[in-house]
């Protein structure tokens, strides 16, 4: 939807941005509507039925349930289409896609350190390729924060000791607001930075004039050794006395007890932090805890190792290259080994 | 006798405070208003019953490790003594329904008596926690939570920390902390309970409550039952669930 | 001739609950509700002041985009302050603790609240809770907003959190012990004849606010009392460094924290429904729909407090059901606008001070309750949420709906509770102008929250800069307005004209007694025999009017 003619409408700058402008449209409207409404009825009255004489007094109307039941019905509808829109558009946007290139953002008074999949740092700027899909994942080294783009009408909180993520999809090269609107102490509203949307060519040129650092992977994989999770994982997480860790990140865990959950971060983490909780099927909890021995940033570096960990691939993660990466796209290739597990 | 009745009637009278209309709504408020003030207990108490189930679900061996280390022996003759002090203390008020004085007074004492013998095993139990270096965070200055934990194979002993595969110490803290809140707000709505059956029992002594007027005894029998009733509730969450972990 | 039959002491022994002891003690030590009322007024006009002159340091901050005038430790304090200070101290007992408790008793036809000493006792532990977070503000301030979220607030806030929360929590305590006194009151004391359906409807908001009130406020209670001992102890339940859960203080805080809207916006429907009932001599239309919409408002309001959570990390379905929740707790409101507004319908509408508030309050409540559907609507709470959007939204539930219903219960029952008149013109010229002055404050924030601009931002991105100045332009003419009568009402205690028993011809109990009534409100115990406002027959109203106005032209 192109809404840039209208006031007061922040640029509209994502996939879903348009959508939300659309739908807080219908809510002005029948805001507008409403209250226009109500006001027009209420001075129309009161100037009528103004007192004329000081002590009359009016017949008394003690009410109607035909006209209670119709302006309890009719805003009920309306509240309910409202709630529909709003919920299958948060419930659509709420699912990441699974293809998206991952972003890694953790929050600290006050600034935003961002780590790309392929190793370049950067703080309080978000380089990202128009028409890609984006998917952040995001923690917090001290108190909440808040991952906010105006433009991109997405936002989401950013928590110690867990992960959140959300997702975009840019759609026009710019530089636009990043917020943290969760009051995080002094220098909150200093907590600020830009988005910095490009063309993907402008965007791959940006990638390799930045010299990729070590990628998380690589980086996860030093800190798998150094940890000892090699002991019982297996040298290449293929397992031993702990569960094989090839191929797990998506798949379905069976617990002991019966269970199963989904392999996501939110059970990586839970695992490595507090082991005991969801311990796989055949196996026993004798993995030590890992809580407060690894920083939020580590604890990514981890998560993402184990990620590159797939069944088809080496399980050495590829140091940054992001010309390859750009041209696997299309073909859908980083997301094949994520279905189908199990 | 007759000179008697006109007494009792005259305090009868006398108890009626000036914005009632009559003794019957007087009575009704007052039972009216201490309900109320229950369910508001109720709610100041459930905040902490989530926390408990909520951190109960999520670490369970660590809950279950912290639980056991609990005196079982000590909980539950505090249970019986609760249980008994709430059978004295309906007695209290049936006495004084009926208009006997001596033994409401009596039962009013032994109520008390109960209510002192729990807060003291009470003090014995977290003394012992003192002992253990089980006082969560930095609550106490210079003895940290910091107690020692039993090493497999070595023999049992009863003042150390037995964990259960999986739990971790931060997260027994966590129980203990829970422990020291909950049970700490119990003991302290115990402490003013006794305060006030004392005051009740100074009243009761002057021969204050009869069959005619008795709503204070009444509603701070209320107020009795609802605080056992909450020990009733902490005593299998935080001494019993978890117990058979031990054994597996 | 009097039209409506009378309570009333006899004019020669005019002894009223102002006059009839004198002395500090004798209002230190006061059992009467209408001296205790009196006492509280006091008192929250003072905090009142208070953060509004917090809330002037904010518009004053926010004119340029640079964050010049304050440094942001020093602004972080003064908004949390004025949060903490209007919220806790001002807006949540404003109607309770002040009209409420003049009229909650008068209107039923009591003596006095059930338990006048637990009364007075509130009123010390509001005084209590007061006094220990105004040394929290003297000591040094709290900065960590008034929503208290923790870990901010139990590790990394250097400022007086220990102290603030402590104050809260006690005077959370007086806040329970009215919800407590209120509700034993409409139970058990009501005059004969008096039903359940025969009460004002002021009476029923306040019934459905009391119940708020003893449910929701030991939550918050128990809460802080947890964030506090964390704070102390340096370790506890929400701490995720011990596994602890920071969402879950959010969840217990809103659990209050939402409900508590509805104990200040309650209260102040049901002054609205007196005033819009009274002021075109109608009875409410649909009585009973109003009266059931206020316990609505209250029940489902303990089930919505999930839409504060949207984007804090709950999860997808939960978002939904909560959603789904915050438009359900949207219909009974609305029922009550409509209702309102079909009051009015063939009434005889007077123009005056409290009637313009009421109208006021329904233009506001109406843009207030719809912005809010904006917020529970999910997909459009992701984008607005935490932003100037939100402080707009609430702002007009808060000032345009409980402030507005304060003032003109204020102005209504001014010759009541003073036994004197206001002066008319000013009253309508004030009330005027804060409802300009309000407008033109907290509209432009919905257009800069759409437009994203964050809340609690000490500076701000130079585009903003236009609606904030707009913005403090508004403030400063709301600031003025509120000055009028707080002038005016001093100056009619001692100057305004003596007000008769019943100055607006009305048939609420409240108006069947003098003004200022005695101490034991009716010298007999009032038989009501009619149903709430019910104004006389029209042939018998006609009668009595033809008499009253020969009577006036004869004087003349």
């Amino acid at each position: 939807m192109q809404t840039s003619w209208i006031p007061f409408i922040p640029e509209s700058a994502s996939t879903v941005s348009g959508k939300v402008d659309a739908l807080y449209f219908y809510l002005s409207g029948v805001t507008a509507f409403f209250t226009l409404l109500i006001s027009g009825v209420l001075i129309f009255f009161v100037v009528k039925y103004r007192r004329r004489t000081a002590f009359e007094i009016p017949r008394p109307i003690a009410g109607s349930l035909k006209l209670e039941t119709l302006w309890s019905v009719i805003p009920f509808i309306i509240a309910m289409s409202m709630f529909a829109w709003g919920a299958q558009l948060y419930f659509e946007n709420s699912r990441s896609p699974r293809n998206a290139n991952e972003v890694y953002v953790v929050g600290k008074q006050w600034m935003w350190k961002i780590q790309h999949s392929t190793g370049q740092r950067e703080i309080n700027e978000l380089h990202v390729p128009a028409g890609k899909k984006i998917k952040l994942i995001m923690t917090s080294e001290d108190t909440i924060h808040d991952f906010f783009i105006p433009a991109f009408r997405i936002k989401a909180d950013v928590l110690p000791g867990k992960y959140t993520t959300q997702w975009f999809e840019a759609t026009k090269p710019g530089t636009y607001h990043l917020f943290c609107a969760e009051y995080c102490g002094m220098n909150h509203s200093g907590m600020i930075g830009s988005v910095i949307v490009m063309q993907p060519t402008d965007f791959d040129n940006w990638l390799s004039g930045n010299a990729s650092q070590q990628s998380p992977a690589v980086a996860g994989q030093q800190l798998f050794q150094s940890l000892g999770c090699v002991s019982c994982h297996g040298a290449n997480g293929e397992g031993g006395r702990g569960p094989a860790l090839v191929g797990l990140f998506g798949s379905r865990v069976f617990l002991n007890g019966g269970q199963t959950v989904t392999a996501d971060e939110a059970y990586i983490r839970e695992s490595i932090e507090n082991p005991s909780a969801k311990v796989v099927s055949g196996f026993n909890p004798i993995m030590p805890t890992f809580q407060g021995q690894v920083t939020p940033e580590q604890l990514i570096q981890i998560m993402s190792y184990i990620k590159s960990l797939q069944v088809s691939g080496p399980p050495a993660p590829s140091t940054a290259a992001p010309a390859s990466r750009a041209e696997a796209s299309p073909a859908g290739a980083t997301a094949t080994p994520l279905l189908n597990r199990k | 006798m007759a000179e008697g009745v006109a007494i009792k009637h005259e305090a009868s009278q006398a108890a009626l405070q000036h914005h009632f209309e009559n003794m019957e709504q007087q009575r009704e408020a007052s039972a009216l208003g201490m309900w109320v003030f229950l369910v508001t207990e109720l709610m100041f108490f459930g905040g902490m019953f989530l926390a408990y189930t909520l951190y109960r679900t999520k670490f369970p061996a660590a809950f279950a490790s912290a639980s056991n280390h609990l005196d079982l022996t000590l909980g539950m003759v505090n249970t019986i003594v609760l249980i008994l002090s709430s059978f004295t203390m309906a007695l209290a008020v049936y006495s004084s329904q009926v208009g006997k004085r001596r033994n409401q007074i009596v039962c009013l004492v032994l109520t008390i008596v109960l209510g002192l013998t729990f807060l003291g095993i009470k003090a014995v139990e977290y003394y012992d926690k003192y002992e253990d270096h089980l006082i969560p965070g930095q609550l106490i200055p210079g003895r940290p939570f910091k107690p020692e934990v039993q090493e497999p194979g070595t023999p049992y002993d009863k003042h150390k920390l037995h964990l259960l595969p999986g739990a971790t110490l931060k997260n027994v803290e966590m129980f203990f902390w829970i422990y020291f809140a909950m049970t700490g707000m119990h003991a302290l709505h115990m402490i003013i309970g006794v305060g006030v059956l004392s005051v009740i029992l100074f009243f009761s002594w002057r021969g204050r409550y009869g069959p005619e007027y008795h709503n204070p005894v009444e509603i701070s029998g209320l107020y009795w039952h609802f605080v056992d009733i909450i020990w009733i509730f902490l005593f299998p969450l935080l001494y019993l669930l978890g117990r058979h972990l031990e054994h597996m | 001739m009097k039209a409506f039959e009378t309570f009333e002491t006899p004019a020669a022994a005019r002894v009223n609950y102002i006059n009839a002891q004198y002395g500090l003690k004798s209002w230190l030590l006061t059992k009467d509700h209408k001296r205790i009322a009196l006492l509280y007024l006091g008192s929250i006009s003072f905090f009142f002041l208070v953060g509004g002159v917090y809330a002037m340091l904010i518009r004053l901050e926010l004119l340029t985009p640079q964050g010049d005038l304050l440094s942001s430790a020093t602004y972080n304090k003064v908004f949390t302050q004025h949060g903490i200070i209007m919220i806790f101290f001002f807006l949540i007992p404003s109607i309770p603790a002040t009209l409420g408790n003049f009229l909650v008793p008068m209107m039923i036809g009591a003596k006095d609240l059930a338990f006048p000493r637990i009364n007075l006792l509130s009123w010390y532990i509001y005084l209590l809770g007061g006094i220990v977070t105004i040394y929290a503000l003297l000591a040094g301030g709290v900065d960590t907003g008034w929503t208290f979220y923790v870990p901010y607030s139990t590790t990394f806030s250097n400022s007086y959190v220990i102290a603030a929360g402590l104050g809260i929590f006690i005077s959370g305590f007086s806040s329970i012990l009215t919800g407590l006194n209120f509700i034993v009151t409409i139970h058990t004391m009501r005059a004969p004849g008096m039903t359940w359906f025969r009460l004002p409807l002021f009476i029923w908001a306040h019934y459905a606010t009391s119940l708020v009130m003893i449910l929701g406020t030991p939550v918050v209670a128990i809460t802080i009392l947890l964030l506090a001992f964390e704070r102390l102890t340096h370790v506890g339940i929400f701490d995720p460094a011990n596994g602890g859960d920071p969402v879950l203080f959010q969840h217990l805080f809103w659990f209050y924290s939402h409900p508590a809207v509805y104990i200040m916006v309650l209260p102040s429907m049901g002054v609205v429904s007196e005033l819009i009932a009274n002021f075109s001599r109608k009875n409410i239309f649909g009585y009973r729909f109003v009266a059931f919409s206020s316990l609505a408002i209250a029940v489902f309001g303990f089930l919505v407090w999930g839409h504060h959570l949207f984007v804090a990390s709950q999860s997808v379905y939960a978002g939904m059901v909560f959603s789904f929740l915050s438009f359900a707790v949207a219909i009974p409101s609305a029922i009550k606008v409509f209702n309102w507004t079909a009051t009015l319908y063939k009434g005889s509408i007077s123009y005056d001070t409290p009637m313009l508030y009421a109208l006021g309050f329904i233009g506001l409540f109406t843009v207030g309750g719809m912005t809010g559907l904006f917020l529970a609507s999910l997909a459009i709470d992701v984008h607005v949420s935490d932003t100037y959007f939100i402080v707009a939204h609430f702002h007009y539930i808060m000032v345009g709906g409980a402030l507005f219903g304060y003032l003109g219960g204020l102005h209504y029952w001014w010759p009541k509770i003073s036994g004197r008149m206001y002066p008319e013109g000013w009253g309508r010229f004030s009330a005027l102008v804060i409802f300009v002055g309000f407008n033109l404050t907290f509209l432009p924030q919905f257009v800069a929250g759409y437009l994203g601009m964050p809340r609690r931002y000490h500076a701000y991105p130079p585009e903003f800069q236009v609606f904030n100045v707009l913005s403090s332009a508004g403030a400063s003419i709301l600031g003025f307005g509120l000055l009028i009568p707080a002038i005016y009402l001093v100056w009619s205690m001692r100057y305004g004209k003596h007000a008769e028993a019943n100055p607006w011809h009305l048939p609420g109990l409240e108006w069947r007694t003098a003004s200022p009534p005695p101490t034991e409100n009716f010298l007999t115990t009032p038989i009501v025999t009619w149903e709430a406002y019910e104004f006389a027959p029209p042939e018998e109203m006609q009668v009595i009017g033809k008499m009253r106005e020969e009577a006036v032209s004869s004087e003349q």
